[in-house]
């Protein structure tokens, strides 16, 4: 095996850097970018980790050289994951059309569902006194009605 | 027992059905069930008797130590017998107590026993909690019934909640147990108990368990308040047989465990509150039911103490107590439902002279409440009296042979007797309560004679006579079980008489007190209004409840700010934290090989990574879209010529060319975007915190590079798929591992590719085009004046020979890079290139295919290439090499993967062609007036004529056709400019449709034809 090079490996830091970088963002586009980034450097990680580059993996006539063969089986892989990352890439574009459509832009905003939350703890805190268990009383209250729905 | 419980749940499938076609006859179907199992048990016990205990199993899932085994012993067979006696009676008496939906109650009683046998005769940990938890379900239904009022849902709920929390810990108590003695077997495990401290805290969460489903203190609130249920539900499910299953449980693990002084503490204090407590409470109540639930409360008490205490007379006086509970509880039950019929209320204190116009009812109930009691001749007095005698003469329990710790017997014994004492005096409370004379108060009256209700009860209230008076039948019942636990030098033995002894004295006396205290209880009750309530467990339980739930907001308030950026911050520090400083570490400690790298492989490679990095960077900076998308193409093509540096041609190919597709689509789309990415209103403080998170991360997977590249010492495990890839009639290992090895993967990856693609085409108003009237048609055509005729005869010149090149990539993908991928992606990009020069006005572009009919179909066929070989035989995804003969062409060599390949490449292109059909219209822009005249509108055509298609995606800016989308977005049923056809209400359907249409000018047969 030979020694990892320093230069593959400062692409797949620096591609996860500024894959990472844009990935925080809140413009849906750049997030889409970083998100092609990231696929990339993972890509290329996967490759890496599988050992030194070789010769292409095809046996046989079409063989060129006597170079050791690359392994097979992570190239199989990224090639797996650049079809998958083309089609989310291509998903999250049309979530980026979506929200332009709906929204008037492709910012991701903060959840309105959690922010409502935050800011109604007063009215919650009312609500929860206000609720029917609490002032059900005790003793024969509960069982008001029993099974034929008749007082008793 | 499995076909009994298996005959349980088809009955109870099929009750619904007869309750709806036959109404009230379906009680009758359903006691044939359990009057089958009554019969079973009964004709099994004399082999049980024998010492004999059947068993059943087969295997469920052995590596999870699930197996289905089924043993009755002594123990189980009681449950049994009393689960199907009480289940056939109660069942007799709904089929007139009844009123409505009979179909549903029976089904879930029917059902309910047979979880209650699986329970009882299972000898599975994991089984066991499987039925556990199928009782609770039940009871929540039968308790909720469909739900009519809020105290019946939240008295189911909260039996529901409390029960299933309790199985819960009860299920990880199991599962500590199980794994520390190596065996789910119940028998196995109580026969070799393991022991240690986590084995005694598994053993606490057993008890937990089982305390909640018998209702014991603290944990009881639910069953007064399940009081809402049916009176027959209540008399089988929470007297005689659901809360069952906690006493049983403590029962059926006491010989193996009431050795541990958690256990004896525990069962010992539990029950003894709940015994005393409760029947202190069952003194305040006016409804007689509940009344009888604190009894029961306080009942399940005492059978928990007896049972858990691990002694033979104990265990002899629970088993006695467990059948006389049965009996009379559920004839008290019955009785208070037949109460309820007869005058309509089970108020104590609207109730009068009833027992003066119902005689036989109450001569019933005396015996009842009598058993009850403890009163001779009944069952009742023969579990008393066991009661007494094992606490007042210590005896050796489990795990203490020798010696009894004496130190508590006195206090347990003094508890017992006020129990006693006060369970006498609840009992004759009941009796007063429904069938005294009351002055004051006017007399009942009788709404109607229910003859028929009161056989079930009568049944219940003799047997206890008839039981208690033949005594030995018990004694020879409860020995099986009991004769498992140490006994003293002389063992006792159930029995009336047995002298005149200190026990005997003890029940006589409580018998004397208890009346006393009753005539009493009405001065006392004055008096006790003045203290405070009794533990308000109820109130307790929904304050915990409440405070769960205001936790549970506080907690989401705090965690989930609901920013996307904050989460992927957290997301990303957690890989830089915990997989990074592992790296560190073992980086420090030098368990992580680190061998001196080389600075590059070669030169080029050394460039091109300069290259991507500065593409990358440039694009982290760009404030344009379209310059980021041309920035990010450049990083993609430049990882690709990495790819082919590094030897894998088939991902540099796939790499270009899904590159060049994802641009085109992009760029496609871009044109209804904004041309600026936005602003970066962020605080600089915060920029600074991710660039830092970013580059820390970078750092991170650059060394994780170097140490798992170097860190390999093994040879590769595709070396055998290199050795054999002939087999598979292919030179290219890639291709071999894609569609013949790992076959399985690639298909559900296209799977993956075609939902993904459907799913943007949607989004990306596909849909409109596929709902239209008109079949698959081109939305656009281009006018003649923008289209160039050089660029179209080139495009139609090179297309039939970027097809060609697509097959042959196809085909050729055996013995060098290619395949069904390579193929499919440049089949797509053929069909990107007519669709850039001439839109889909371009007649020969689709023809008649329809991409989603393309993608399906190469999705099919490669589902039954993979399929195929399954015919003859052979395992699915197989592939033969056959060869055959051609005229022409002489000898082929043919793998079946092909067509799976065949398959890849179909999808590939079909998904390619919906895409770009689907970004293309998407995009188009309201009809406009062209200066031209009546001219469609355009977009494409802009797009490539254009000379800087930048300008395009400036809507704001260009007042052309795009300004129009802009309208679209912001304010639909709007379009600027579009005179001819201002149709306000629908501006926002017309944004497609108008493409679909020929120009409003232009007159013809088919105008408006989806407009219309």
């Amino acid at each position: 095996m030979n020694p990892p090079d320093v230069a593959a490996a400062v692409v797949v830091g620096g591609l996860f850097a500024a894959g990472c970088y844009l990935l925080l963002q809140r413009t849906l586009m750049r997030l889409l970018f970083g998100f092609l980034l990231l696929g990339h450097a993972t890509n290329l990680l996967l490759l890496i980790a599988a050992g030194s580059p070789g010769a292409p993996p095809i046996i046989g006539a079409a063989r060129i050289g006597d170079e050791p063969s690359a392994d097979p089986l992570p190239q199989a892989m990224a090639l797996t994951a650049i079809v998958i990352t083309f089609a989310l890439t291509i998903f999250l574009l049309s979530l980026v059309y979506r929200s332009r459509q709906l929204h008037g832009n492709d910012e991701v905003r903060d959840d309105a569902e959690d922010r409502r939350l935050a800011e109604n703890q007063q009215r919650e805190a009312s609500a929860a006194a206000a609720d029917p268990h609490r002032t059900n009383g005790s003793g024969q209250a509960r069982t008001a009605a029993d099974e034929g729905g008749n007082t008793l | 027992m499995l076909v009994l419980i298996a005959a349980h749940a088809v009955l109870s499938a099929v009750l619904p059905s007869v309750g709806r076609r036959y109404g009230r006859a379906a009680w009758w179907v359903a006691t044939c069930v359990p009057l089958a199992t009554l019969v079973w048990s009964l004709t099994q016990i004399p082999g049980v008797l024998g010492g004999d205990t059947p068993d059943q199993h087969f295997s469920w899932a052995p590596v999870l130590h699930l197996e289905v085994r089924f043993r009755l012993d002594g123990l189980a067979l009681l449950m049994t017998s009393i689960v199907s006696l009480v289940g056939t009676l109660v069942l007799v008496y709904s089929h007139r107590y009844s009123s409505g939906g009979h179909g549903r109650e029976s089904a879930l009683l029917v059902a309910f026993a047979g979880a209650m046998i699986g329970l009882v005769t299972a000898d599975n940990l994991l089984l066991l909690y499987v039925f556990w938890e199928l009782t609770t379900i039940v009871s929540f239904l039968l308790i909720a019934g469909v739900g009519r009022t809020t105290a019946h849902r939240r008295a189911a709920e909260q039996a529901l909640v409390t029960t299933a929390a309790g199985g819960l810990a009860m299920l990880l108590g199991f599962v500590m147990l199980g794994e520390s003695a190596g065996t789910y077997r119940v028998s196995a495990l109580v026969a070799d108990p393991p022991r240690g401290g986590e084995v005694t805290a598994a053993v606490v969460l057993v008890l937990i368990g089982a305390f909640a489903k018998s209702a014991q203190m603290p944990l009881h609130a639910w069953l007064p308040a399940a009081m809402v249920a049916p009176t027959p539900v209540s008399a089988f499910l929470h007297a005689a047989a659901m809360v069952k299953a906690g006493v049983y449980l403590v029962g059926r693990f006491a010989p193996g465990f009431a050795g541990l002084p958690t256990w004896q503490t525990l069962v010992l204090s539990v029950g003894l509150l709940s015994l005393v407590a409760g029947a202190w409470q069952a003194l305040r109540e006016h409804d007689l039911k509940r009344v009888l639930a604190y009894g029961t409360i306080s009942e399940l008490g005492l059978l928990i103490m007896l049972f858990g205490h691990g002694g033979h007379t104990s265990a002899l006086a629970g088993e006695t107590m467990l059948l006389a509970h049965a009996l009379f509880k559920s004839g008290l039950f019955l009785t208070t439902g037949a109460v309820d019929r007869i005058t309509g209320t089970r108020d104590m204190r609207k109730l009068n002279g009833l027992g003066k116009r119902q005689p036989w009812l109450m001569w019933m109930a005396v015996l009842a409440a009598a058993s009850m009691a403890g009163a001779p001749p009944l069952i009742g007095f023969l579990g008393h009296e066991a009661a007494f005698e094992a606490f007042l003469h210590p005896e050796p329990i489990v795990g203490d042979p020798d010696a009894p710790a004496a130190g508590y017997q006195g206090w347990v014994l003094a508890g017992l007797f006020v129990g006693a004492v006060l369970t006498v005096a609840y009992s004759a409370r009941y009796l007063w309560g429904a069938f005294a004379d009351r002055p004051g108060v006017p007399p009942v009256h009788i709404r109607r004679r229910e003859p028929r209700l009161l056989a079930p009860v009568s049944v219940l209230a003799v047997l206890g006579v008839l039981l208690g008076v033949a005594y030995p039948v018990i004694d020879e019942l409860a020995g099986p079980y009991a004769d498992r636990l140490p006994s003293g030098p002389k063992p006792y033995h159930v029995a009336l008489w047995h002298g005149f002894t200190p026990v005997l004295g003890l029940s006589v006396l409580a018998l004397l007190l208890g009346l006393a205290f009753f005539r009493a209880n009405r001065v006392i009750r004055r008096q006790r209004r003045r203290l405070p309530l009794l533990p308000g467990a109820y109130e307790a339980y929904w304050s915990v409840l409440d405070g769960l739930n205001a936790f549970a907001v506080q907690l989401t308030r705090r965690t989930q700010v609901g920013s996307l950026p904050v989460y992927l911050t957290v997301i990303l520090s957690t890989v830089l934290l915990l997989p990074g400083s592992a790296l560190l570490f073992g980086a420090v400690s030098g368990d992580v090989p680190m061998r001196r790298p080389a600075l590059w492989e070669s030169p080029i490679q050394a460039t091109l990574g300069v290259v991507v990095l500065a593409a990358a960077g440039a694009l982290v900076a760009a404030r344009h879209r379209l310059t980021g998308v041309l920035l990010a193409g450049a990083v993609g093509y430049g990882v690709a010529g990495l790819f082919l540096l590094h030897g894998a041609p088939d991902l540099a190919l796939a790499q270009f060319l899904v590159e060049s597709l994802t641009l085109i689509i992009i760029v496609l789309v871009l044109r209804g975007l904004p041309a600026d990415l936005g602003t970066r209103h962020t605080l600089p403080r915060t920029r600074l915190l991710r660039a830092t998170l970013a580059l820390a991360l970078g750092t991170f997977f650059g060394l994780f590079a170097l140490v798992v590249s170097s860190a390999r010492t093994d040879p590769t495990i595709a070396r055998a798929m290199i050795e054999r890839v002939t087999e598979t009639g292919s030179y290219n290992v890639v291709n071999a591992i894609l569609v013949d090895y790992r076959a399985m993967d690639t298909f559900g990856e296209i799977a993956v590719l075609l939902v993904a693609a459907l799913g943007s085409a949607t989004l990306l108003g596909q849909h409109r085009l596929a709902d239209s009237d008109q079949p698959w048609r081109p939305p656009i055509e281009l006018p003649e004046h923008r289209k160039s005729l050089l660029l179209d005869a080139v495009v139609r010149l090179l297309f039939p020979c970027v097809l060609v090149l697509s097959v042959y990539l196809l085909f050729s993908g055996h013995w060098r890079p290619g395949g069904g991928f390579a193929g499919g992606l440049v089949a797509a990009l053929a069909f990107a290139l007519r669709y850039l020069t001439g839109g889909w006005g371009d007649p020969r572009f689709s023809g008649p295919l329809d991409p989603r009919i393309v993608a399906g179909g190469g999705l099919a066929l490669a589902g039954a290439a993979g399929l195929g070989p399954v015919v003859d035989g052979s395992e699915p995804l197989t592939s033969t090499l056959v060869q055959f003969d051609v005229a022409v062409l002489g000898k082929v060599k043919l793998a079946t993967s092909l067509f799976f390949d065949i398959g890849v490449y179909l999808v590939v292109a079909g998904v390619g062609m919906l895409l770009i059909s689907a970004a293309g219209p998407a995009r188009e822009p309201v009809g406009v007036q062209e200066p031209e005249g009546a001219s469609g509108p355009t977009g494409t055509g802009q797009l490539v004529g254009s000379e800087e298609p930048h300008a395009s995606a400036e809507p704001r800016e260009s007042p052309g056709p795009h300004a129009s989308a802009e309208a679209y977005g912001h304010e639909p049923g709007r379009s600027y400019g579009n005179g001819s056809e201002h149709r306000p209400e629908r501006g926002r359907e017309q944004a497609h449709e108008r493409g679909q249409e020929p120009p409003p000018a232009e007159p013809g047969p088919s105008t408006g034809g989806a407009d219309q």
